[in-house]
């Protein structure tokens, strides 16, 4: 069976020069993962572990210099995203790719009325004439929940509150019904209250139109609600990945247990210490040679001098260490 | 009964917004703090949490002196520090302390970590230079960082290091009350977790009483001993930590609650939630009556529309609360 999208062994690399120096990092390196339609992959990781990048990458949206797609395949429907000429690109971003950011203002023009910015989506992409846009964008805007969305249709950005331009942004995204979301920390500004209500936005949506969603965050709670499988970072790798209440349930990568383990849960012991990963988060223009997670591993050996694989075990998981954790029947907690 | 070692009663801090009107009239008032009680022990911590915008922080830097409050009263140890003096302040200064969220922007970026934790001794006139000099080595072992690492500069740690320094440089004075306002926030979860026990760890062997300040419920459930809920500029709720965890009693804080993605996807899918509607709204335009009124699912179960006329007080011993609802 195909996927809706498959992403391949994505690689990015960043080339920036300092002085007479130039750094180079491979901010992703090797990615593999596949999505179906209707489903949501969440893509966890900590800052600067490559989940922004990998994003961009498949809409083509890498700065370049200093970005360069090194490796890789990302089949969409059969097209491959990272080979396809800019202007095709271009058409199928915001009509059957459809992106939401952290911050809704980097998808949103403060000198433009909400409105002229929704009908110009439905404009450009589905050839709609004024009147015919306009009256779809303010379905849009009541899909989301925004009271009154005729109304609102003249409001400029920043006269609304951040949760209600993280739904413009979402209505933005949804005008042409995206057949794929890309969601990088759309909740991570927003207060747990106002989190709550996109997040049920996102799952009511995506149960009536049957979109697939790429859900990047660094929190853990809003995988576990939203994701159907999930796929772990670390240091521009991925390091493990499975249905969501399988990896949770017992991770196999310690990097994944670690995470677990370190943060704090409304329905845990408090009086317990939290198990932190010792040591520092990694330095991607220093990376150690074998497993990047090796200094901070406790599970580390001499073999771990080499680079672990990413090899599937059992159904629809996938593993990159040596030291695969023993299965857990038991939840964490 | 014994006074608490930090007492805080009716404290406001409203900032006046904009130019003055014609003929000096004052403008507008932001009511950032407005009105705030509660009681801190000595070697406890108590942890403030509420959404963006609520006055956490401004009541943190009423408390440390950075803002002078409008009105109320801030004692410790019976000691009244409202209305004092620049002088006045100096030795508070010392037994008060704070760590920021941001701890890339609280220290300099010219001195090195040496420097940095040596400046608070120096400007207090504690010990001779070499003494100083050996204090910020323990303090730096006392925080988890090599003291050979004292000559570096900060942007050469990483966020989770540069907070350990945050936290040795609010060590320094010997304090007794830390108020950490969001000190995890910006940290990988991770490194999260290597602060929050390090904080714990420092107040067992130190004996010192933290202000946690943290919109996230789950790390303020594991620091805090009591806990008091924020919303707008007022304490809605307060009770000690495994109370208000249990059993909330203010709508504002059961929403809160259940807002909270849990970190496991069964009981996450299991979960009911009560989904607010609406925004926060803004303290430059406070809602009439209760000021959750327009947002609270329970109001209709109120009679007589009291909600929108009537603020309620903040009632109940132990366990405090501010709602019609709870008031018998
Ligand atoms: N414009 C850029 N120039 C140079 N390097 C970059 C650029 N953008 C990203 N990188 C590199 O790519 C790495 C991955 O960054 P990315 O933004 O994907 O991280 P992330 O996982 O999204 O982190 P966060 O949780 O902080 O958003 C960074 O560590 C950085 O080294
Ligand atoms: N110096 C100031 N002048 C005017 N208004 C201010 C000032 N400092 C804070 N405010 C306002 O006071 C209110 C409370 O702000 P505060 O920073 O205390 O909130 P907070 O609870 O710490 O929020 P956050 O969780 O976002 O840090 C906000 O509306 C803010 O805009
Ligand atoms: S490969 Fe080795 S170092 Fe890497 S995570 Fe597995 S056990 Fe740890
Ligand atoms: S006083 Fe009324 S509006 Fe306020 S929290 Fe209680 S029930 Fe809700
Ligand atoms: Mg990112
Ligand atoms: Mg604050």
């Amino acid at each position: 069976m195909s996927h809706l999208l498959e992403v391949e062994d994505l690689s990015v690399r960043f080339e920036t020069r300092r002085g007479k120096k130039v750094q180079s990092v491979q901010a992703v390196g090797g990615l593999s993962f596949h999505l179906d339609e209707g489903e949501t992959l969440g893509l966890v990781g900590e800052s600067g572990s490559g989940k922004t990048v990998s994003s961009l990458s498949l809409i083509g949206l890498i700065p370049s210099p200093p970005g360069r797609i090194e490796r890789g395949r990302a089949l969409f429907q059969g097209e491959d995203l990272l080979a396809m000429a800019p202007s095709r690109l271009r058409r199928l971003r915001g009509n059957s790719i459809a992106m939401v950011f952290q911050d809704p203002m980097t998808s949103l023009n403060p000198l433009l009325t909400i409105g002229r910015q929704l009908t110009e989506v439905a404009e450009i992409h589905l050839r709609m004439g004024r009147r015919e846009a306009r009256r779809l964008a303010a379905e849009r805007l009541g899909e989301v929940g925004i009271p009154s969305p005729e109304a609102r249709l003249d409001a400029y950005p920043h006269e609304l509150s951040g949760g209600m331009r993280q739904r413009v942004g979402i209505a933005m995204a949804l005008m042409c019904r995206p057949k794929l979301l890309l969601a990088d920390e759309p909740t991570t500004a927003l207060d747990v209250t106002i989190q709550a209500q996109i997040l049920e936005l996102l799952r009511d949506l995506q149960e009536r139109m049957g979109m697939a969603i790429v859900l990047v965050t660094h929190d853990l709670g809003v995988v576990a609600g939203m994701a159907d499988r999930i796929a772990v970072m670390y240091a521009g790798s991925l390091v493990e990945t499975g249905p969501t209440e399988a990896v949770f349930r017992s991770p196999a990568h310690p990097y994944t247990r670690g995470l677990l383990g370190s943060v704090p849960r409304l329905d845990g012991d408090p009086n317990r210490a939290l198990d932190a990963i010792e040591g520092q988060p990694p330095d991607l223009a220093h990376l150690p040679g074998g497993c990047a997670f090796a200094p901070r591993c406790p599970g580390a050996d001499a073999e771990c001098a080499a680079r672990p694989p990413l090899d599937a075990i059992g159904e629809d998981r996938a593993l990159a260490c040596f030291h695969a954790l023993a299965p857990r029947e038991e939840p964490t907690r | 009964m014994s006074e608490p070692f930090l007492q805080v009663r009716s404290l406001t801090k409203h900032f006046p917004i904009g130019k003055r009107g014609l003929f000096g009239r004052p403008g507008k008032v932001l009511r950032a703090v407005d009105g705030v009680s509660f009681d801190l022990e000595r070697g406890t911590t108590l942890g403030l949490v509420g959404e963006s915008g609520c006055g956490k922080s401004t009541t943190a830097r009423v408390l440390v002196g950075l803002h002078e409050a409008t009105s109320g009263s801030v004692k410790i140890e019976g000691h009244e520090l409202v209305g004092l003096g620049r002088s006045a302040w100096r030795p508070w200064r010392r037994r008060l302390q704070m760590i920021f969220q941001d701890p890339y922007a609280s220290l300099d970026p010219r001195q090195s970590v040496l420097s940095i934790l040596e400046e608070p001794l120096r400007i207090h006139r504690l010990g001779k230079p070499r003494d100083r000099r050996l204090r910020v080595l323990s303090l730096l072992d006392a925080v988890g960082l090599d003291p050979r690492h004292a000559q570096r500069y900060p942007h050469e740690f990483s966020g989770g290091q540069r907070q350990r320094i945050g936290i040795a440089r609010a060590l320094a004075l010997e304090p007794d009350l830390i108020v950490c306002d969001e000190p995890v926030s910006a940290l990988d979860v991770s490194i999260q977790a290597q602060i929050l026990n390090l904080l714990k760890e420092l107040q067992g062997r130190f004996g010192l009483s933290y202000l946690f300040i943290a919109h996230d419920l789950s790390v303020v459930r594991h620091i805090a001993d009591r806990v008091a809920v924020m919303y707008l500029g007022r304490i809605v709720e307060t009770a000690d930590r495994d109370t208000i965890f249990s059993s909330p009693r203010h709508p504002y804080t059961r929403s809160l609650l259940s807002a909270v993605p849990l970190p496991d996807p069964v009981a996450e899918r299991a979960r009911r939630r009560i989904v607010l509607t609406g925004d926060v709204p803004s303290p430059l335009d406070p809602p009439s009556g209760c000021t959750f009124h327009p947002r609270c699912p329970e109001r209709d179960r109120v009679e007589g529309r009291r909600c929108e006329s009537e603020a309620p007080a903040l009632l109940g011993g132990e366990h405090e609360c501010a709602c019609h609802l709870t008031e018998s």
